[in-house]
């Protein structure tokens, strides 16, 4: 067998059934011997659309995605892709030709050092230069991708190893990894400190994060909650991790979250941090971040203990595996006096939400989101780009939930949403799948729309048109005395664009449109594209300023109607 | 404060870089790093010094750990070690002054590896602390040009655990050893 076919046969034994790619010199040999396979090669029109797709397949599956494409420029234009992989521990495999061995480190055409280039965004990566190597590299790279933390990992294959001959022995080729133990667990000590906390905490609050749902831990975390009676704030990743609808979920934390769970945090005195990594997106000014609280930190990374925010009991090792064997332990408390006090936090938030107020015949991005969500009744895979649109979604889709939210958080990567939808839906074919994007990250991608349609893909997007970076304008108009530099963007039609990629296509700018476009579009067969004009200069609240005290949000301003008005 | 790691790493191309890459992505400045063979053909041991405090120390060890070729970290601060450094000092000498550098370099045990009309070289060995003591008193004589190779370091005794499994993570506390896996 060559190099190449062994490429194919190891994807095959990893039960890949789909690779996202983009074929190119030092990796033809590669796709010549795709003949041979049953894998299912997406052409996509970008190698970065690649690895958003890839990533987008494993967040929306929880399965390691692959992207493939060429050496040179087909590898760097990766980077961005497994970077954002990296942020957010998402298992991604990608494969780049190279050129051959005997021409490295000659400046040979389309030669770049992508295992250099990578080292610091991928899990880990490898060189491979020589066809016996193949076969055990894959596995060893699917093994690191998706254990422990998962991660991109990346192979650069010379041309000559895909092209020389070797046996295939896929039972022989072991992995051979003495320094990788990814599963560990927390010693008994341990488990009895954090119950100690939680048993005399007065006003816990668990933390709920990205690990959930990679660790596949929903149900404990809500027996735990449940069973201890603790309220749940949820971060940007971890949305879906507890229904939405559950009375113990707060809602969103941090920088755009909502006020009483930012407050709530602040006047806790035990947080239970359950898979996620105390972003600085979510704690504000650390110095006055959870001054009150004993902290418990559940993480599968040790590396992640007392990183950010120095905690009282680290629980390290699996998150299900860990709270299975404490909640059996965990008992009931009342917290009365928690529970209306977070109450009281809430105050008129609700009534000051742009739901809640009378229409004044502006469309608002919140009003489009919200009307997606109540005709989808909850229960799309909503990919979303970055941004605000990005924010809104996360405050007005209510995700019942896991994996129904596939956004770029850490890195929060423009352009991720389309491509990744394109991944989402290949992953889960029979789910209805919703881009939510802006206008500049849309244009960002917008080629793999010939992907998407090539794919005969049946993603529905919501491109939120305001004219704006908008998230951009909003720092400019807070903290940058309304210096509107560089962010008025111009675009096209965004309908002649669907219709010349042959998507359906609808330009809404009325409020009381949004719904039977909404309805139009889930009833085509087929892609749609809709075109939401919405208030240009609108914000998103509440708003904790970087580095500040979350105390110190920036409210919805009440009315907003007038504030929209005087903009 | 300065802390010590031994990390023993799978002898292949490229992990050297992954270390140091390491440091310099999370922030941290190395102060020396010493790498070479040890008993076992596919095991390189480093020697890395780094001045961090002890929040830094864990972050520096759980880091290295999440790298793939790296078997096994021992922060040997503060343990009965043995630290060795080795520096050559290349001394510009006369006749007059060549028997004094000589006594010196004799009562700091170096020893005189070359001797050319105008200069002497001392190859010392021993901690840090005994080389600087050296470096100070040659210096007014005019030091040509020196070499140190970096510390290298050995906990004393049978504490060497090399050949033993990496203890567990719950074994953390009584091992000294914060993120063993």
């Amino acid at each position: 067998m060559t190099g190449a076919e062994i490429i194919w046969k190891s994807l095959e034994h990893e039960g890949v059934t789909t690779v996202f790619g983009y074929p190119g010199g030092a990796i033809l040999p590669t796709y010549d011997a795709l003949k041979s396979s049953s894998i299912h090669h997406v052409l996509v029109r970008h190698e970065q659309g690649a690895t958003h797709m890839a990533d987008g397949y494993a967040r929306a599956s929880g399965k390691v995605g692959v992207a493939i494409a060429t050496s040179g420029p087909g590898a760097t234009n990766m980077v961005t892709g497994i970077a954002t992989a990296m942020m957010d521990s998402s298992p991604i495999v990608c494969i780049t030709g190279q050129v051959g061995s005997k021409l490295i480190g000659s400046d040979a055409f389309q030669e770049t050092d992508i295992t250099g280039v990578t080292l610091p965004v991928t899990k880990h990566n490898y060189l491979v230069t020589h066809p016996s190597e193949i076969a055990r590299t894959i596995r060893e790279a699917f093994y690191i991708a998706k254990s422990g933390r998962p991660g991109p990992v990346l192979i650069d294959v010379t041309k000559d190893a895909q092209q020389g001959l070797c046996e295939f022995e896929w039972d022989a080729a072991r992995p051979q990894l003495p320094g990788y133990r990814p599963d560990l667990s927390p010693s008994l000590d341990e488990f009895e400190d954090a119950l100690e906390l939680i048993h005399n905490a007065k006003r816990p609050l668990i933390l709920a994060g990205h690990g959930i749902m990679i660790s596949g831990a929903m149900r404990e975390v809500l027996e735990l909650a449940e069973r201890g009676n603790i309220p749940v704030a949820v971060t940007l990743l971890g949305i879906g991790s507890l229904p939405a609808s559950h009375p113990l979920n707060l809602g969103m934390m941090g920088m755009h979250g909502e006020a009483w769970v930012n407050h709530a945090i602040q006047e806790a005195d035990l947080l239970i941090a359950l898979g996620m990594r105390f972003d600085d997106r979510v704690t504000g000014n650390l110095a006055s971040y959870a001054q009150n609280a004993k902290k418990i930190h559940v993480e599968i990374d040790p590396a992640e203990i007392n990183k950010i925010v120095k905690v009282d009991v680290a629980l390290v090792g699996d998150l299900a595996c860990v709270l299975r064997d404490l909640l059996p332990r965990v008992e009931y408390r009342a917290r009365e006096d928690w529970f209306s006090l977070i109450h009281e936090y809430k105050g008129d938030a609700a009534v000051r939400d742009i739901q809640n107020l009378p229409d004044n015949g502006h469309l608002y991005a919140a009003h489009v989101i919200n009307d997606i969500w109540r005709e989808t009744q909850g229960r799309a895979v909503v990919v979303t780009d970055v941004g605000q649109h990005q924010m809104w979604e996360a405050q007005y889709y209510k995700h019942e939930g896991p994996r129904s939210l596939i956004t770029s958080g850490g890195l929060g990567t423009m352009g991720f949403a389309l491509p990744a939808a394109i991944g989402a839906k290949m992953a889960k074919p029979g789910a209805e799948v919703w881009v939510v994007v802006g206008d500049g990250g849309f244009q960002m991608t917008m080629p793999e729309l010939a992907t998407m349609v090539q794919e005969k893909l049946d993603v529905k997007i919501a491109i939120i048109n305001n004219g704006f970076l908008g998230m951009v304008r909003q720092w400019q108009e807070f903290f940058y005395d309304k210096n509107y530099q560089s962010t008025p963007l111009l675009s096209p039609d965004f309908c002649k664009i669907a219709d010349a990629y042959g998507v359906l296509s609808e330009a809404v700018s009325r409020r009381e449109d949004v719904v039977s476009a909404v309805g139009t579009a889930r009833h085509h067969l087929g892609p749609v594209l809709l075109d939401f004009h919405v208030e240009q200069e609108d914000s998103v609240y509440p708003m904790v300023p970087a580095g500040a005290d979350l105390r110190g949000m920036i409210l919805r301003p009440s009315p907003i109607v007038e504030t929209a008005q005087d903009a | 404060m300065f802390n010590t790691f031994v990390v023993h790493v799978e002898n292949k191309p490229g992990v050297l870089t992954r270390v140091a890459s390491l440091f310099r992505r999370r922030g941290f400045n190395i102060d020396s790093l010493t790498v070479g063979r040890t008993e076992k053909p596919d095991v390189s041991r480093m020697t890395i010094v780094v001045d961090t405090d002890s929040f830094g120390a864990k972050r520096i060890e759980a880091n290295l750990y999440k790298l793939v070729n790296v078997l096994r970290v021992e922060n040997i601060s503060g343990m009965p070690t043995i630290m060795r450094d080795l520096a050559m000092v290349k001394v510009a000498c006369t006749p007059e002054s060549r028997p004094h550098i000589l006594a010196l370099a004799s009562v700091f045990r170096g020893r005189v590896v070359d001797v050319a009309p105008d200069s002497i070289t001392v190859e010392i060995t021993g901690t840090e602390d005994k080389i600087d003591g050296l470096l100070e008193v040659v210096r007014p004589y005019g030091v040509l040009e020196m070499v140190r190779t970096g510390v290298v370091a050995m906990k004393r005794g049978m504490q060497n655990a090399q050949n033993a499994a990496p203890p567990d993570y719950h074994l953390a506390e009584e091992t000294g050893v914060s993120y063993s896996v």
